[in-house]
């Protein structure tokens, strides 16, 4: 029914003079100098794109995303202030070098503080191929947005409700210099399509989701593949029941056990480390997992969602690991975190890029076989996970399992345990792994934790 | 008054383009196609700083501006939006042909002339980043600092924040709506970690709202957010392994009205009920929480964090009745939803910039007073949970179910609270968990002003408040049998 509405400007950053920008950030590093910084640093981000939603076939939501944000770092020797704008004009780029000089005089000599040491920086950088324009007309988007929802809505008679289908593209370009000489860009792109769907059945309703991502367009799932999963998801859940409170094991999915990588990266960063605010505190050298897990960073996989050329003050960044034999190998440090510890930095200012846990060789239902009675996580919800204490107290919504099969969906329990605890239990990870985010990881298989249910 | 909000607005985000009412009434009905239900420009601009002590050092400063225009334009359920980070027209022209692009182009529509209408101000229109002087933040930040550190020699960590925001929006629509606002807010946070005996344990603490950075400086609020975060910190040493499973539970008053902003809160916004996609849907008139609970929304009191003097639609914000005496009565609403649902807008409508989508979202939400002494409600309980501090919470507004988790509690036991117990989860369903509410207190309190509220990837400022409750069960998520 919708005409074509117009060209999407989604390749609007494609024709961005990239010179000019890297002028505006070379002479507001050159402002910072005059005004007496030693040194200094600036990054600068344009984001364009498109997003849009459509709910029960019509057009909900076309939304066309132009951010910018420009921001400095100065040091006058080790005090420190910071900047940031969305105006580019001079005047706003000399009003900003000159609000971050006015913080320096106020805050007090950190005796870590600086830019990343001159050898760290990656002088020369690969090109990881992550750019790659979607030439998507907003009713191309329309309609693909489209074809994701009724791919969900015509599967069962029971999906008789929706928020939406929608497909989002954008490209991002970013800019970082320091005073060190070191001046690193790149563009990126990302697309994504997705839906969220509701199914009703006596009076009760659910809702559930599926989504792709990736850096390419051609490397999106079918719109018809999206739909149906979010419409197999949706039916699983009717009819749940509550379980009883009970010790067993449990079995995360894969999107859910990312989460449980995530809690890793947090209580091994560096910032939790020097505030003593982690649970694995002082644990390198420690074996954290069970003897055959292995997890690593890879931030320089072609294409990859998490992928970056170089950290975010213009450190390289390699492979290495950070767990192996189950034993803490390496913190995830930036160069202040690492200065502070008296260490070197591991290339993670910014977080983590394609991390993996070594999976074993078994498919999700192979877990379930191996698990027998317990629980399978499919959502969890809150935000019940304490990294000083390792204490873990989530909603969750699954199924439960007898004899590795799914019996029924169940519903308002929660799980409990500690970390230290859980990564110790993992018994198996799953080769179902999930690359749609920077944390890369199967199902996993936790021995045993606290259900608690009414 | 608004008077003045529009001069200042006028002055802050036209004049230095050289724009004025009539170009905006010109822009706005260039995209009053026969389609086009709505349209609106909504221009911001916003100072932020924030300064933060660790390690008893001042390390960091931060400030950033920010500004920019956002256009949109509504058929119908179909919204077209973009925005602009300059404030130029021909931005300005560009956002407005991309949004009316929503709908099929047709003849020019209704433009009515402006409505400038006079709201009292619900907070000072002052520059709260320009209140105290650099050097006065520091001593602030130092004197918290202190506080907190000699408390107690297990006080090993202490960070202490401040912050300000100062933002001039400015709204024109064709409904005539023209009306601007000058927005004070200001946050203060204190988080400590202590340690004994090889065990850690943090605590948390702030306020704010609103407000110029003096209100931290009066009876020693700020002082008493470092005390507060220490003793939190100290309970949690001594905490003993949560209970796991269904049993009564007792809420503080105050801050664990995040139980009212997930359990029923979030399920009574106009867009989702539009939907039906909330388990609210439809149920105007009907029983759906215990006839004890008065639930509210009411983004009109002064000086609030979750307070706006006008939405960023215009509307003015009011007291919302959402639930009376256990019985459903309104919604939530921005224009488009009550426009759709034949309701009156509620002055529920805001976007966390202009770089975002208006959508219903909450101001203050609260429970109403009830008769009972909290005391007498701890003494009706023979074996539950004392629940006083919490984290955050979640819903999914579809199934109804939501957790919320606690931070800092105790076990009830024949009626005493006898030991402190470690962080949990508690999950229920929301009209379910509502309807088992059988004991509301007499000490309704508002939370100090620190929530802030997502939904769709768009967080803004937010308060909650309850007095004391009794809920008969819910699902306490701890790790003991």
């Amino acid at each position: 029914m919708n005409q074509v509405i117009e060209k999407a400007r989604s390749g609007g950053a494609a024709q961005l003079n990239t010179d000019e920008l890297k002028n505006i950030v070379d002479g507001m590093l050159e402002e910072a100098k005059s005004k007496g910084a030693s040194s200094a640093e600036a990054g600068l981000s344009i984001e364009t794109g498109l997003s849009v939603t459509v709910r029960l076939g019509e057009v909900e939501t076309v939304e066309h995303n132009r951010d910018r944000s420009f921001g400095l770092t100065v040091y006058f020797g080790k005090r420190k202030g910071s900047a940031s704008t969305t105006d580019f004009s001079q005047q706003a780029v000399t009003n900003t070098v000159q609000a971050a000089c006015d913080i320096a005089r106020y805050t007090e000599e950190d005796e870590y503080a600086g830019l990343a040491d001159k050898d760290h920086l990656a002088m020369s950088y690969p090109d990881l191929d992550l750019n790659h324009l979607w030439d998507l007309g907003t009713d191309d988007a329309i309609n693909i947005a489209r074809q994701c929802e009724d791919s969900a809505l015509t599967a069962d008679k029971r999906i008789n409700n929706s928020e939406g289908g929608y497909v989002t593209t954008h490209q991002d370009y970013r800019i970082y210099a320091n005073s060190l000489g070191f001046s690193g860009d790149y563009f990126s792109t990302r697309h994504s399509t997705g839906c969220t769907v509701i199914a009703s059945e006596s009076e009760r309703m659910e809702r559930d989701y599926w989504y792709s991502i990736s850096r390419c367009p051609e490397q999106l799932d079918a719109p018809e593949h999206i739909g149906k999963m979010a419409a197999k998801r949706v039916l699983q859940r009717l009819g749940a029941k509550h379980t009883r409170t009970q010790r067993v094991p449990v079995v995360f999915q894969a999107e859910v056990a990312r989460g449980l990588l995530g809690h890793l990266v947090r209580a091994v960063s560096g910032g939790a480390q020097y505030r003593r605010s982690s649970f694995l505190l002082d644990k390198l050298g420690e074996t954290i997992f069970p003897e055959r897990i292995r997890i690593d960073e890879r931030p320089h996989i072609k294409q990859a969602i998490g992928s970056a050329p170089f950290d975010s003050e213009g450190v390289v960044n390699t492979e290495h690991d950070i767990v192996t034999d189950g034993v803490l190998r390496s913190y995830v440090l930036d160069s202040y975190a690492a200065r502070r510890l008296g260490t070197q930095t591991t290339g993670n200012a910014g977080g983590v890029h394609n991390l993996f846990i070594q999976h074993d060789d078994k498919d999700l239902a192979s877990l379930l076989k191996e698990m027998g009675t317990g629980i399978l996580v499919t959502e969890v919800m809150g935000q019940g996970v304490n990294i000083v204490t390792g204490d873990y107290s989530r909603g969750g919504t699954g199924f439960w399992i007898e004899n590795g099969e799914i019996q029924y969906p169940i519903e308002e329990f929660t799980l409990a345990g500690n970390l230290t605890d859980m990564y110790k239990n993992l018994a198996l990870v799953g080769n179902d792994v999930d690359t749609r985010s920077s944390l890369c990881t199967g199902s996993w298989l936790i021995n045993e934790m606290m259900i608690a249910s009414s | 008054m608004t008077d003045n909000h529009l001069k200042i607005a006028t002055q802050n985000l036209l004049m230095p383009a050289d724009l004025d009412e009539s170009i905006l009434s010109k822009v706005i009905h260039s995209m009053m196609g026969h389609d086009i239900d709505y349209a609106d420009v909504y221009l911001q601009s916003s100072r932020h700083e924030s300064w933060v002590m660790e390690d008893s050092l001042v390390k960091e400063g931060q400030y950033n501006i920010e500004q920019g225009v956002g256009v949109r334009a509504v058929s119908g359920e179909k919204t077209g939006f973009a925005y602009s980070d300059e404030i130029i027209l021909p931005a300005l022209t560009s956002a407005a042909d991309a949004a009316r692009a929503i709908a099929r182009q047709g003849q020019a529509g209704s433009m009515r002339s402006w409505d400038k209408r006079t709201v009292p101000a619900l907070y000072t229109e002052d520059d709260p980043l320009s209140v105290l002087s650099a050097d006065q933040k520091i001593q602030l930040l130092r004197a918290v600092d202190d506080e907190a550190r000699k408390q107690d020699p297990a006080v090993k960590q202490v960070i202490a924040s401040i912050a300000g925001v100062h933002e001039v929006v400015l709204v024109a629509a064709n409904d005539g709506t023209l009306c601007a606002d000058v927005r004070p807010l200001v946050r203060m946070n204190v988080s400590v970690i202590a340690e004994r005996d090889g065990r850690r344990e943090q605590g948390s603490a702030g306020g704010g709202g609103r407000l110029m950075y003096d209100f931290f400086l009066e009876e020693e609020r700020a002082l008493g957010y470092a005390r507060e975060a220490v003793r939190q910190a100290l309970v949690n040493l001594d905490a003993k392994d949560a209970p796991a499973g269904a049993m009564p539970v007792v809420l503080g008053p105050g801050w664990p009205g995040v139980l009212l902003h997930e359990a029923v809160g979030h399920g009574l916004e106009g867009d989702f009920n539009r939907k039906g996609s909330s388990v609210f849907s439809g149920r105007i008139g009907e029983q759906v929480a215990s006839k004890h609970c008065t639930v509210i929304d009411d983004g009109s009191i002064a000086e609030r964090r979750g307070s706006l003097s006008i939405d960023d639609e215009g509307t003015p914000t009011q007291k919302n009745i959402l639930i009376e005496n256990g019985i459903l009565k309104n919604y939530m609403q921005d224009k488009q939803n009550a426009r759709l649902m034949n309701l009156p807008a509620t002055g529920n409508g805001r976007r966390e910039s202009y770089a975002h989508i208006p959508m219903p979202r909450m101001t203050n939400t609260y429970l109403a007073n009830g008769d009972y002494d909290p005391q007498e409600i701890i003494k009706s309980v023979d074996k539950g949970l004392y629940a006083v501090n919490f984290g955050g919470g979640q819903v999914d507004i579809t199934s109804g179910k939501f957790v919320f988790s606690a931070s800092e509690a105790y076990m009830i036991e024949k009626g005493k609270i006898t030991y402190p117990v470690k962080g949990a989860t508690l999950i229920g369903n929301g009209p379910e968990s509502m309807n088992l509410v059988s004991m509301v207190g007499n000490d309704m309190s508002l939370d100090t002003g620190v929530g802030v509220c997502g939904k769709e990837g768009q967080s803004v400022p937010v308060g909650v408040g309850q007095p004391t409750l009794l809920v008969d069960r819910l699902t306490v998520g701890g790790t003991s049998e």
